[in-house]
């Protein structure tokens, strides 16, 4: 057993047994879906109401550095110890990072949409909710999926610590990689997270084809122009853009 | 927070060691990605070609976690797997996964009339990308540094897994002794650090690019 890499030792890999990897996984996607749908149920409508009023706008602009500057494993534990251990403190701890991501991006995406677009929309007799929902959401879509984006690379990488506090997840094969002076196993450890975010990363962009309407992407039209004007109107402010699209936390 | 202040006059000697090796965990590969990034960003506009690739290495390299980072290095380069050097390299090579596309993205931003406005005047190569096309492609990379000092910052503590994470000892020790003081102090400690560290950037910022605050009326 000593020959075969962890990776690749098909007993590893054994559904029914505790602690393989297809198990970990399963418990790592939990930990990221349900961490990400509460992130987004708390930050969406936030972003949506700061970015179509524009008040309050300063929050949606610090939330990305606050969030980036708490370390989560310090939360982590900080949680651990006020509470115990279990599941409500990873929870707490990922969605804190997930929140600023999305946030933010929900914003900056609802601001860089052009205003004229907007005065025509109102012009044209449609409603305060009209034009957020017709109008602007699907043209700051693609930028709000860039921070859905960065905000699921972060937590699939960040949810690795809950193996920290005796949680599951794919962090156990790091965790006990270490203790055990395992090599093999904390490199399989890192091998399915990287490859695990490379995928849900290539799923979402696959969504973001989906529902992002032609129109603004300039797929099926003369090919690159919508995206190039999307490009062009975001590059007005790149600042902004750098704050939403890019994030790491404690990963 | 009668505990915290009970905790930090008793161990003040051990939280500002760990804050002093948090500064230079965080800043040193700060410094060396920077470097490193400047010449990749600056050939990926350069080399348009390049550009996409750079980009979605970049993006691959993001989405390793630290902590496998962190324990891979050693095999990779030899060193002990205490040895703070592994977390200064995997800082480092974070740092420029950010940078690189900022600095490309920074350098594109330039406005084509100004630098050929630059060659007109008899700029070479070399002295355009100085004096001209860095200088207005601070304000996009000193945003990029800004994240990157930050993240780098937060990211130090998960070191503390491993036995080097300046503060992020006092994490671990918190956890081990379910005792929150030192984990409060950590966590202010860290995000304080940020903040200032963001701040010198912002000041610095203000200080190299005097034309961005003309139009203003100062």
């Amino acid at each position: 057993m000593d020959d075969t890499p962890y990776l690749l030792d098909g007993a590893n890999w054994d559904w029914s047994r505790t602690g393989s990897i297809p198990q970990l996984l399963v418990d790592h996607l939990g930990y990221t879906a349900i961490t990400v749908l509460v992130g987004f149920l708390i930050a969406f409508p936030i972003g949506l109401l700061i970015g179509h009023t524009g008040k309050g706008s300063f929050i949606a602009i610090n939330a990305g550095n606050a969030g980036r500057a708490l370390p989560t494993l310090g939360l982590l534990s900080l949680l651990v110890t006020l509470m115990s251990i279990g599941f409500l403190p990873i929870l707490i701890a990922l969605v804190v990072l997930v929140i600023p991501p999305i946030l933010t991006s929900t914003y900056a995406g609802l601001r860089q949409v052009d205003p004229d677009a907007v005065d025509a929309a109102r012009g044209m007799g449609m409603s305060g909710l009209q034009v957020l929902f017709r109008v602007e959401l699907p043209i700051a879509l693609p930028v709000i999926f860039g921070g859905l984006r960065a905000a699921v690379l972060q937590v699939v990488a960040t949810a690795t610590v809950a193996a920290y506090v005796a949680g599951s997840g794919l962090g156990r094969l790091l965790v006990d990689g270490l203790a055990l002076s395992d090599y093999g196993r904390m490199l399989a450890g890192a091998v399915v997270v990287a490859l695990l975010a490379i995928v849900l990363d290539l799923l979402l962009a696959g969504v973001q084809r989906l529902v992002v309407s032609p129109g603004i992407t300039g797929r099926g039209q003369s090919r690159g122009r919508g995206a190039r004007f999307v490009a062009e109107s975001g590059a007005e402010n790149p600042e902004e853009l750098v704050t939403a699209g890019t994030t790491k936390g404690t990963s | 927070m009668n505990g915290i202040s009970n905790y930090l006059s008793q161990n003040s000697s051990i939280v500002v060691d760990a804050l002093l090796q948090h500064i230079v965990l965080a800043v040193l590969p700060l410094l060396i990605g920077v470097l490193v990034s400047l010449p990749i960003g600056y050939l990926a506009v350069r080399f348009g070609w390049l550009y996409h690739p750079i980009l979605n290495l970049s993006g691959i390299v993001y989405s390793i976690p630290s902590l496998a980072v962190f324990v891979a290095l050693p095999y990779v380069l030899g060193t002990r797997i205490l040895s703070p050097v592994n977390i200064v390299v995997a800082l480092a090579i974070y740092t420029i996964a950010l940078m690189a596309r900022t600095v490309a993205d920074g350098l594109r931003s330039v406005d084509p009339a100004l630098t050929d406005a630059a060659t007109g005047m008899g700029y070479q190569r070399v002295r355009r990308l100085v004096e001209v096309e860095l200088p207005l492609a601070a304000p996009v990379i000193l945003a990029g540094v800004r994240v990157a000092a930050v993240s780098n910052i937060s990211l130090v503590s998960v070191g503390a897994l491993l036995g080097v994470g300046g503060l992020g000892a006092l994490f671990t020790r918190g956890l081990q002794l379910d005792y929150t003081a030192p984990i409060l102090v950590g966590v202010v400690l860290s995000v304080a650090l940020a903040a200032v560290a963001d701040l010198l950037i912002v000041l610095f910022q203000r200080a190299v690019t005097p034309w961005s605050r003309a139009g203003q009326g100062v």
